[in-house]
């Protein structure tokens, strides 16, 4: 059940090169800005041997995986409380429901003149972007849990706070994780978006805006877009591979729960 | 035998929409140190709230629980509990090996893991220790919950109807591992089913509830001796005439009831 999964995912990649590469070769979109997979790629493989381009996508990702790392610690914490106290939860709720649909992109104005162009701008941004899927995922397997399985380590004189750490946070381990993974794609949506806007600060999105202008270097644009979506593709593999590996008991026969 | 547990005039009355729902009322007994005492009584007589009420889970509303003398406020420490689900009491995310461990945080690990192993054994399960709970079969899963209440060495083991979901087959081997390990431990064990062949067979003593809400109607000692046999016990005498008095008292319990509703 394993072993197929990964071949299934790249031929499904493949095939979304091979049209791609079919509507740029034909007459329907102007093949001079959707430069066909066999331009973009030698471009990317170009790209990835120049210093100035990898110095921006080591900056977005570090940005991505900084931005994760944090939305985690404020998440994971905040997610268990609201979770463990209905209280606290009802009393929070409204104002959660008020900043979570604001996209984190309506927020890049106010970020830029509160935090300058540097990297904090797009990291916070991407904190806010990041924070939701893994609130959410850690508050509602709170819901989920077991109530016998409280009741049983109760039963054995286990204290409150106990319960929370020895089978509240590892019974919500997994959707805490899938949060995580859901996460990762918006973080870096985030930290590119912001890049984009931004312009002075260095990344994949700054390096994607200065290509595009004029509209003579699409094939560096499309490699670069290519290239952010390669590092999603990777990150969430990885991570998959990861909730198999330490989630062993949580993986069902038919995938991922 | 000095007495391990007393309840006195237990009562509980859940609160509810559809006005207040009285599960225990006036229920009075004692359990001596050593013995297995069933309990029986008809489905949702109350059952469980008094288990979950000696547990400590809930605070029940009249009358006390004692254990070796001392009120129960809050979860005892010498006490564990078995329930019926066991695939839901069991903690997935742990190997077996540390799902015997988890009561015994207290203790240093290579105690805890050595004590885990034991118990393990006593229960025949010492291959196991590094699966998961998912990996075993039902009543194996019910082993490793027996096997994680024993390794706690409990004052007092309590079972909620712990055999009521595995086969007949199963049932008969975890009934006769139940008196075996509790022989060998001396553990005192009050359990509680809906069984009257399991009670009768299982029991030192067997208490007689009535419907809900649940107070004691027949208090019998079970006179079958120490060794029991899931064939010529079942077939005994003594046996057979105990289980036609409980049945016959579970009977005119519900009738009791019944015309009550009239």
């Amino acid at each position: 059940m394993r072993t197929p999964r990964v071949p299934a995912s790249l031929t499904g990649l493949a095939c979304l090169f091979a049209v791609w590469e079919a509507a740029s070769r034909s007459d329907l979109v102007p093949a001079h800005y959707l430069r066909p997979p066999s331009v973009v790629f030698p471009t990317l493989v170009r790209l990835l041997g120049d210093p100035v381009f990898l110095r921006a996508v080591v900056a977005t990702v570090a940005a991505t995986l900084l931005a994760l790392g944090i939305a985690v610690l404020i998440a994971v914490p905040a997610g268990l409380v609201l979770g463990s106290f209905p209280p606290v939860r009802r009393a929070t709720m409204t104002i959660v429901e008020f900043l979570r649909p604001i996209p984190s992109v309506a927020l890049i104005p106010l970020a830029l003149l509160t935090f300058g162009t540097g990297p904090d701008t797009k990291v916070t941004l991407a904190v806010y972007g990041a924070l939701w899927p893994i609130l959410f995922n850690t508050m509602y397997a709170l819901d989920e849990i077991d109530p016998l399985h409280v009741e049983t380590a109760r039963a054995f004189g286990t204290g409150r706070l106990a319960v929370l750490t020895r089978v509240a946070l590892p019974s919500a381990a997994p959707f805490v994780l899938t949060g995580v993974r859901l996460s990762f794609a918006i973080s870096l949506a985030v930290v590119i978006s912001t890049e984009l806007f931004a312009g002075g600060a260095i990344g994949l999105g700054q390096f994607i805006l200065a290509a595009s202008s004029g509209g003579a270097h699409m094939d560096e644009v499309l490699a670069g877009t290519v290239l952010a979506g390669l590092i999603g593709f990777a990150a969430n593999s990885g991570l998959e591979w990861l909730h198999r590996a330490v989630f062993a008991w949580n993986v069902s026969a038919d995938g991922l729960r | 035998m000095p007495t391990m547990l007393e309840v006195a005039d237990l009562g509980h009355t859940y609160p509810g929409k559809d006005g207040a729902h009285n599960a225990v009322d006036g229920l009075s007994f004692t359990v001596d140190a050593g013995e297995l005492v069933c309990v029986v009584g008809p489905s949702g007589c109350g059952k469980s709230t008094l288990l979950r009420a000696i547990a400590g889970l809930i605070t029940p509303t009249r009358g006390t629980v004692s254990l070796r003398g001392t009120r129960v406020d809050g979860v005892p420490s010498e006490l564990a509990v078995v329930f019926q689900d066991y695939s839901r009491s069991l903690f997935p995310w742990l190997t077996v090996q540390r799902n015997v461990e988890f009561p015994l945080r207290g203790l240093p690990r290579s105690q805890r893991a050595a004590r885990a192993r034991e118990a393990l054994a006593s229960v025949g399960l010492d291959q196991a220790g590094r699966k998961h709970p998912g990996q075993l079969s039902g009543g194996m899963q019910q082993r490793v919950a027996i096997a994680r209440a024993l390794a706690y060495r409990p004052s007092l083991l309590l079972m909620d109807e712990p055999f009521a979901s595995v086969d007949a087959q199963t049932r008969f081997e975890l009934e006769d591992l139940l008196l075996r390990v509790r022989r060998e431990q001396d553990t005192t064990v009050l359990l509680v089913t809906h069984d009257i062949d399991e009670s009768v067979y299982l029991g030192d003593r067997v208490l007689v509830l009535t419907k809900s809400p649940a107070s004691v109607v027949a208090d019998l000692p079970v006179d079958l001796g120490d060794a029991r046999d899931q064939i010529k016990t079942r077939a005994s005498e003594t046996f057979v005439d105990l289980r036609a008095k409980v049945a016959e008292l579970l009977r005119g319990a519900s009738h009791i009831e019944d015309a009550k509703l009239i």
